[in-house]
């Protein structure tokens, strides 16, 4: 019974934690994968205990629909507001007030930290789909905060 | 929004869940970034102080306590932030003579749900972060603590114990910085 505000002290140390490592490097790879690589572990094994009791997905889309409702309100308290696709395997999930980024602005003031918060996600979702059966590459966007996309790109076999 | 088939969620159980599984993917990154279980727990006692310093205010804002008057009280409120936070009830026993230190016993601790350590791991304090977050919390009221694990369930003890001393009383003073 974790409260909420715990979690979201332990997401800011996270990524305090992992970037303060080598300072000024938002761009350095390693350091972005590595905050990725602790998303994906926690949502890889996540959504296995959120989705211990469903039936399984009939198709990509439905899966899709499951991670922005069930997945995204476990997480985020939160449905995806909005759901695009191309339907050719490439998913545009918006967050109008997405968690992690409400208590820090609501203008264009901070924007430029504001990847370092989506990247922990990034990886959630990935760890989620790839635990589902799909592989993909999620990339995040920002450009009036709290509001985020998360682009998905299924990758087909 | 709950589709058929779709079970009631247990909202707060899923939560904790989320929480441990985010903090055990934490370990594990940091034992592969330090190699050496010492320099981890040092790493999880100061993420542990910066959420304490800051979780402090949460806690003093939604339960508007009002100070401690002696450690007893203290450890009541330590015990009731415990409950809050992690829905767990710690039991405060074996204070010294003195009443400047005490025990708190977890018989379930909700961090450790889904963790095993490997034999590699023995000098490693997996919840750590506690004791960061009591000495960071106390810090900003004044109390200068230290705490530390005695037994750890994970080790094959019977119970998980952290030990809380009250060293001194801090002066009012400009809080010291981060890190």
């Amino acid at each position: 019974m974790a409260d909420d505000a715990l979690f979201d002290f332990l997401h800011m140390e996270i990524v305090s934690q992992v970037t303060k490592s080598d300072p000024g490097s938002l761009q350095d790879g390693v350091t972005m994968s590595k905050l990725e690589q602790i998303g994906y572990s926690t949502g890889y094994r996540f959504i296995e205990r959120l989705t211990k009791d469903l039936s399984r997905f009939k198709d990509e889309l439905e899966v899709m629909k499951a991670i922005c409702k069930d997945f995204w309100s476990a997480v985020f308290k939160k449905q995806v507001d909005n759901l695009r696709t191309n339907h050719q395997g490439v998913y545009v999930l918006q967050d109008n007030k997405f968690r992690f980024l409400a208590s820090i602005s609501n203008s264009r003031q901070y924007l430029e930290l504001a990847p370092k918060y989506l990247v922990f996600t990034c990886g959630l979702l990935r760890g989620a789909l790839a635990s589902l059966g799909l592989t993909c590459i999620v990339t995040a966007e920002v450009t009036t905060m709290p509001a985020c996309k998360f682009q998905v790109h299924l990758q087909r076999a | 929004m709950a589709r058929p088939g779709v079970r009631a969620t247990d909202a707060k159980k899923i939560n904790s869940e989320l929480f441990t599984l985010t903090y055990g993917a934490l370990v594990s990154q940091l034992l592969k970034d330090y190699e050496n279980a010492e320099d981890v727990n040092r790493q999880l006692d100061r993420m542990g102080y910066n959420i304490g310093v800051r979780i402090i205010e949460d806690f003093l804002a939604r339960t508007s306590t009002a100070r401690c008057t002696d450690m007893r009280d203290t450890a009541e409120k330590i015990q009731s932030a415990f409950k809050m936070y992690l829905g767990v009830n710690p039991t405060v026993t074996s204070w010294s003579s003195a009443s400047d230190e005490f025990s708190l016993l977890f018989d379930q601790n909700p961090m450790t749900e889904f963790v095993e350590l490997p034999e590699s791991c023995l000098s490693l304090k997996y919840c750590n972060l506690f004791c960061g977050i009591i000495r960071g919390a106390c810090e900003m009221v004044q109390l200068e603590v230290t705490s530390w694990f005695v037994q750890d369930s994970l080790k094959g003890d019977p119970t998980t114990e952290l030990r809380v001393k009250f060293v001194k009383k801090l002066e009012d003073a400009m809080p010291a910085g981060e890190d």
